[in-house]
């Protein structure tokens, strides 16, 4: 063998190692239709006030007290989007797909497809910067994403304010968001953490798992159209539905209904942590049976919440799309 | 053309020899060359170890508190575990000396409380949570006790036997799911190299996967993934957990149950089993 042909044998072997090495970062296809299936109560809320659980800030706590539901039902709200934290509470399934660079074929970046009432996230992956604080901020916000092993990261900011619990908290547009995306199989669970320097006191955490379905059956995607839901809000369009400090008459529901004490239905930090239990020993009656919302066999449902329109809770037998719960297991 | 059929051979030969090498030295990077697998200990991409604090967002109304009799929303329970749950009587618990039920492995990670994650020894991975004082040990290198022969097998417990497994990043990656070419004078961001834990449980004692009575049966398989990830200097651990039960469940229980890491184990305070609270 000459030199020269060893040159270019060791060119080639070199070539063939460059080519089928592996990359610094592993990743995995995320793409496809991916349906909703963890067993738990991410976005339901029974009771119109439910912080359980929710480390919202006094101003956070605020907020939610003076929410009415009912302002959903005025013309300019009716198609007011969910933020992007609504893909841990929301019913719907995911689509995600992958846009590439037409000339590298590498991944630009990951697409999850919008519902009716929430914008889809892209989540580019070729390192952009986000924009600047003073930046236009969108239903959707700007979403930038890198790889961990297996697990797809990602950060969303530049996001208006919205609901983060059917109806019941809500972030600011201040606020960030990081998900981890980690399939298993045909599984893939989403972590998100929520961070609010304006109506959370610390990260609110959620996770939901998914699994690989084989179409887009379930997806919403028609227009919202506003229609008068509400004919005092007709007469009076000024009016925009809300509860004054210290008037919102539903903050001791789920006492009523489950014993649980107000002040762990009001929310706030202390509330997720273990030791909180030290706090609920003493101030929680138990209920001698289920009376509300029991899930399976459930006895006849009870609501004594005011009935029609937006403002009102889920009822008895949920219809799909807004202001609905997930359904009954 | 001997001459040239040598050296045709002793080319291909060259070839070979570094392509071989090449091979190794990509299984080498990666760990996997042809040497005795490394214990679970040194073999871990990842550091579970610690004290971790369930942080309970979810599900908080059948967690936090004991929830009434009847309260069966979000579980898929068949008919003859209604029937079972509606028959729940802590005090009968309690005289049969069971009140840990709802402090199985199915159930347990989802109980509030505290985690600690050590290793007990290279290939057993210790679990031990202050609520119920419980320990789990999940064990590298073995199969799960459903594939393992009978005389392997112990004697049915809350915590059943537990098969771990180290589960890594693929080896080889499409170009089209590689990122694109960073943006121009932007840093490309520190990448972890990952890993995850699946472990897969079964040998159990039946127990409650809710406090107030809905059971899962001695077949039960759990399947967990465990994973770990950094965020602003807090550390996090999901748990991606599958409960198995064809008797009392109508399909596999899934939820993903978050944790954060904490400084110490100031905070560790180990109450025994309740059947009632």
């Amino acid at each position: 063998m000459t030199s020269r042909m060893l040159v270019r044998t060791l060119a080639a072997v070199l070539s063939f190692t460059a080519l089928t090495a592996v990359p610094a970062s592993a990743q995995i296809d995320l793409s496809g239709y991916w349906t909703r299936e963890s067993d738990v109560d991410n976005g339901y809320s029974r009771e119109v006030v439910d912080l359980l659980g929710i480390p919202v800030s006094a101003d956070g706590r605020a907020k939610a007290l003076s929410y009415d539901i009912a302002s959903l039902s005025a013309t300019e709200r009716q198609c007011q989007m969910y933020p992007p934290f609504y893909l841990f509470t929301g019913p719907f399934p995911l689509k995600i797909w992958s846009e590439q660079d037409p000339i590298t074929q590498k991944l630009v970046a990951w697409e999850i497809d919008g519902w009716g009432d929430r914008g889809g996230t892209k989540i580019y992956m070729d390192g952009r910067p986000h924009p600047s604080p003073y930046g236009q901020h969108t239903h959707e916000g700007f979403t930038t994403g890198s790889w961990d092993g297996n697990t797809l990261t990602a950060v969303t900011t530049h996001f208006k304010m919205g609901d983060i619990k059917r109806h019941t908290s809500f972030n600011s547009d201040r606020a960030t968001i990081t998900y981890r995306f980690t399939r298993y199989g045909d599984l893939l669970t989403v972590t998100g953490i929520l961070e609010d320097p304006v109506y959370l006191a610390e990260p609110y955490v959620l996770t939901e798992i998914f699994r690989q379905g084989s179409g887009a059956s379930g997806f919403p995607l028609t227009a919202c159209e506003p229609i008068e839901e509400l004919p005092t809000l007709h007469e009076n369009p000024a009016l925009v539905p809300h509860y004054l400090p210290g008037e919102n008459k539903w903050t001791n529901e789920l006492t009523q209904n489950r014993g649980i004490p107000v002040e762990a239905a009001l929310g706030g930090p202390q509330t997720m942590y273990p030791e909180y239990r030290k706090v609920l020993k003493d101030t929680y009656k138990m209920p001698d049976k289920c009376k509300v919302d029991c899930g399976t066999a459930a006895p006849a449902q009870v609501s004594n919440a005011p009935a029609g329109g937006r403002g009102a809770p889920p009822p008895p037998a949920p219809a799909g799309g807004r202001g609905a719960p997930p359904p009954t297991q | 053309m001997k001459g040239v059929s040598n050296r045709f051979r002793l080319q291909a030969a060259v070839v070979a020899a570094m392509l071989a090498a090449a091979g190794a030295a990509t299984e080498a990077q990666r760990g996997n060359a042809n040497q005795p697998p490394q214990p679970a200990k040194v073999a871990a991409p990842v550091d579970l170890t610690g004290n971790w604090v369930s942080m309970v967002t979810q599900d908080w109304r059948w967690r936090m508190v004991t929830p009434p009799k009847g309260d069966y929303r979000g579980i898929p329970m068949t008919p003859e575990a209604l029937k079972l749950a509606q028959a729940w009587d802590p005090a009968k618990d309690e005289a049969a000396g069971e009140q840990c039920r709802s402090y199985g492995a199915p159930a347990l990670m989802s109980v509030p409380g505290r985690v600690r994650i050590s290793w007990q020894d290279d290939q057993t991975l210790k679990v031990e949570t202050d609520a119920g004082t419980q320990t789990r040990l999940l064990r590298f290198g073995t199969k799960p006790p459903g594939a393992s022969p009978a005389a392997t097998r112990t004697a049915r417990s809350w915590q059943g036997q537990s098969a771990a497994e180290w589960q890594m990043a693929p080896r080889n990656v499409p170009v089209n799911l590689r990122p694109a070419d960073r943006v121009p004078g932007v840093a490309a961001p520190a990448i972890g190299k990952g890993g995850t834990i699946k472990v897969v449980t079964s040998n159990l004692r039946p127990g409650y996967l809710r406090k107030n009575g809905v059971p899962y049966s001695e077949n039960t398989v759990l399947t967990e993934y465990w994973e770990t990830f950094k965020r602003d200097g807090d550390q996090w651990l999901t748990i991606t957990t599958l409960v198995e039960d064809p008797r009392y469940l109508r399909q596999t229980r899934l939820v993903a149950i978050p944790f954060k890491k904490e400084a110490d184990g100031s905070k560790w305070e180990p109450t025994p089993c309740s059947s009632r609270w």
